[in-house]
């Protein structure tokens, strides 16, 4: 350090004080014209989102399937019931295996090597690209039964929320305080209870809050369906057989040539939107305020 | 490596959120009642249910490992490592090369990397050390919600709203003023690689600035009001106090950006352009890694076909695993000594 006072930054020739005074105000003017450029878009695409969908939004879109193409009118109700399909088998995957790869860090496994590597694993398994995961789903469950399925796109979603609540779930248990824990075994409640109706339950604003930000991010997926569920014109809620998405209705109208069912695509943009934005407020407003505040 | 902002780390406090890395103390107590016969058993089977689980993570990953290897055999073999530094892309006569792909998506990712990193410092900078308490809750929810917008939305805003607004007025601008350079020639499609990175950064900003956000914070208050105190402007404060002490953070959060870009699908597929070349113009149309797997899949006829495309996908798999991994090291080595959140 001694040998670093030679040359303080402070020392240069060009830090005089109209100089600081100019960069310091500059400094300022970058991170607020940064701010306005980031919020921008953001604001433009909701902007744009509520214009176009709300107009082209009416109780046909919740009720009807799609019609042949050059016919007006026709709804979304077949992509937006598969997608309750396909959400539904992902939340019976993605939940309790999450919670419980959680509840392992943080009670069972705290510390140890095993625990920081499932760690580090579900860190990695989040930032891998949903398209790759279509592919290795479509290569396990699609190609030895041979048909498109509904299965095989929930069993997509589903490990891809795993991470997500995973962190989630170990980050809200470790802020349980251990007194709570002792307190339960103290009065004799075995080690298994004490976990599941006292610390899981302590921490059960957190743990929500981590699955349906896991939900959200699913939801709006459309990539790992493409060839899993893969999509379907008609109304189908069998398992084993294509299955319609909003995402992935979203995308196949979105770049088709038709200006009728861009109406629908953006119908349809807006109500992924609100259920996704819902979710999120939602979310923020139990974390914070819940019994762990700050925790989110 | 020294990192000063660690030196808070000796002292550990007692509650259990901060201590993420120690073991909780086992109290004598607790161990006596953990021990105890009748419910030994059944809190073992629990414990052993719940470690089932958390290595069904290790086994997500290795499948996913073994499934894209086994598939993509028959290319491997076949063309080895020609197979990244070939151009042709010919399912019709079996011929596959996957370079106009790979430069389609590290082009596109620079590009996003270039415009977003700037921007989300700056916003990080604004939120955690100008921004009025007031303004912060609210803006720190709208990155958020930038962040859970789905790729497929980005892409259809992208395919109504910028690709004209580009094709207008910026590529024209941008041709006049730049074309000297050579890479903003060509003829105007709107669509193109630029089109994808700028589609790119809009998605890429969230998570990089919520993450130097997260970096900064982590700096102790001590270092800024060191710098304060000997005479510093509040850039300078910045600059030396906090940016210094978070940069290697800050490389990290980067680099998560880079893979979240590097395996983006949707957005890219519906604006890129979907042509297999390459071209030095970034006003071109293009093709990514992620959007010939994406358009190709469901049509790939013959085994050979599917066999170079799920290649593809197992390269982007390994990519992102690495440059993931090598985020999370580096973000960690910051925010390990960090005091707890809130404090």
């Amino acid at each position: 350090m001694a040998s670093r006072t030679a040359n303080l930054p402070l020392q240069g020739r060009k830090y005089t004080r109209a100089w600081r005074t100019f960069a310091n105000h500059m400094a300022t003017v970058v991170a607020v014209g940064s701010t306005i450029l980031v919020v921008m878009p953001l604001v433009a695409i909701f902007i744009y989102l509520i214009y176009k969908g709300a107009s082209s939004l009416n109780f046909a879109f919740f009720t009807q399937i799609p019609k042949p193409v050059g016919e007006a009118g026709g709804g979304m109700a077949n992509a937006i019931a598969g997608s309750a399909v396909l959400l539904a088998i992902a939340s019976l995957i993605g939940v309790p295996v999450g919670i419980a790869s959680g509840i392992y860090i943080s009670e069972f496994g705290r510390g140890t090597r095993i625990a920081n590597m499932v760690r580090f694993t579900a860190d990695v398994l989040n930032g891998v690209p949903s398209i790759v995961m279509g592919i290795a789903i479509y290569s396990l469950i699609v190609l030895p039964q041979k048909h498109f399925s509904a299965l095989a796109g929930g069993v997509a979603l589903g490990i891809m929320m795993v991470p997500t609540i995973t962190r989630t779930t170990e980050e809200m248990l470790l802020m349980v305080p251990l007194s709570v824990r002792e307190a339960a075994l103290g009065l004799g409640v075995p080690n298994w209870r004490s976990v599941l109706s006292i610390t899981l339950r302590t921490a059960s604003p957190g743990v929500i809050t981590g699955c349906m930000l896991a939900f959200a991010r699913v939801a709006g997926e459309t990539a790992p369906l493409l060839f899993t569920a893969l999509g379907n014109q008609f109304w189908s809620t069998n398992i084993n057989e294509p299955i319609a998405a909003l995402p992935l209705q979203i995308f196949v109208y979105a770049i088709s040539p038709y200006d009728e069912w861009h109406r629908l695509a953006w119908a349809g943009a807006l109500v992924l939107i609100v259920l996704i934005v819902v979710s999120v407020a939602l979310v923020r407003y139990v974390a914070g305020r819940g019994v762990l505040k700050g925790a989110s | 490596m020294h990192i000063p902002l660690q030196t808070g780390r000796s002292e550990v406090s007692l509650d259990a959120a901060s201590s993420l890395e120690k073991a909780p103390p086992q109290s004598p107590v607790r161990a006596f009642l953990l021990s105890r016969g009748s419910s030994a058993f059944a809190d073992r089977a629990f414990g052993g249910l719940m470690l089932v689980c958390a290595l069904a993570i290790f086994g997500i990953v290795a499948l996913i490992l073994f499934e894209l290897i086994s598939r993509s055999r028959l290319t491997i073999e076949r063309f080895g490592l020609k197979f990244f530094f070939g151009s042709a892309w010919d399912p019709v006569n079996g011929n596959f090369g996957a370079l106009p792909f790979i430069y389609g998506t590290v082009v596109s990712s620079i590009v996003a990397l270039i415009v977003a990193v700037p921007l989300a410092i700056g916003l990080a900078v604004f939120l955690t050390e100008m921004c009025p308490r007031m303004l912060r809750g609210p803006l720190a929810f709208l990155t958020e919600l930038l962040a859970a917008i789905p790729s497929v939305v980005y892409g259809l805003w992208a395919v109504f709203v910028l690709v004209p607004l580009l094709r207008e007025y910026v590529n024209p601008w941008l041709m006049k003023i730049l074309g000297w350079t050579g890479i903003f020639t060509g003829p105007n499609y709107g669509i193109g690689m630029l089109a994808a990175g700028l589609i790119l950064s809009i998605m890429i900003l969230p998570i990089i600035s919520s993450l130097t956000r997260e970096v900064m914070s982590a700096v102790p208050h001590s270092q800024r009001e060191a710098v304060l105190a000997l005479g510093a402007t509040r850039w300078e404060m910045i600059r030396m106090g906090v940016l210094r002490n978070a940069r290697i953070g800050i490389v990290g959060s980067v680099i998560l950006g880079l893979g979240r870009a590097l395996g983006e699908t949707m957005a890219v597929t519906m604006v890129i352009g979907n042509r297999p070349e390459i071209s030095h113009s970034l006003l071109a149309p293009a093709y990514s890694m992620a959007s010939v797997i994406a358009n190709e899949f469901t049509e790939a006829s013959d085994e050979l076909y599917l066999s170079a495309l799920v290649e593809i996908g197992l390269a982007l798999f390994v990519v992102t695993i690495v440059v993931n991994a090598l985020a999370r090291v580096l973000v960690w080595a910051v925010t390990r000594g960090a005091p707890a959140r809130g404090a």
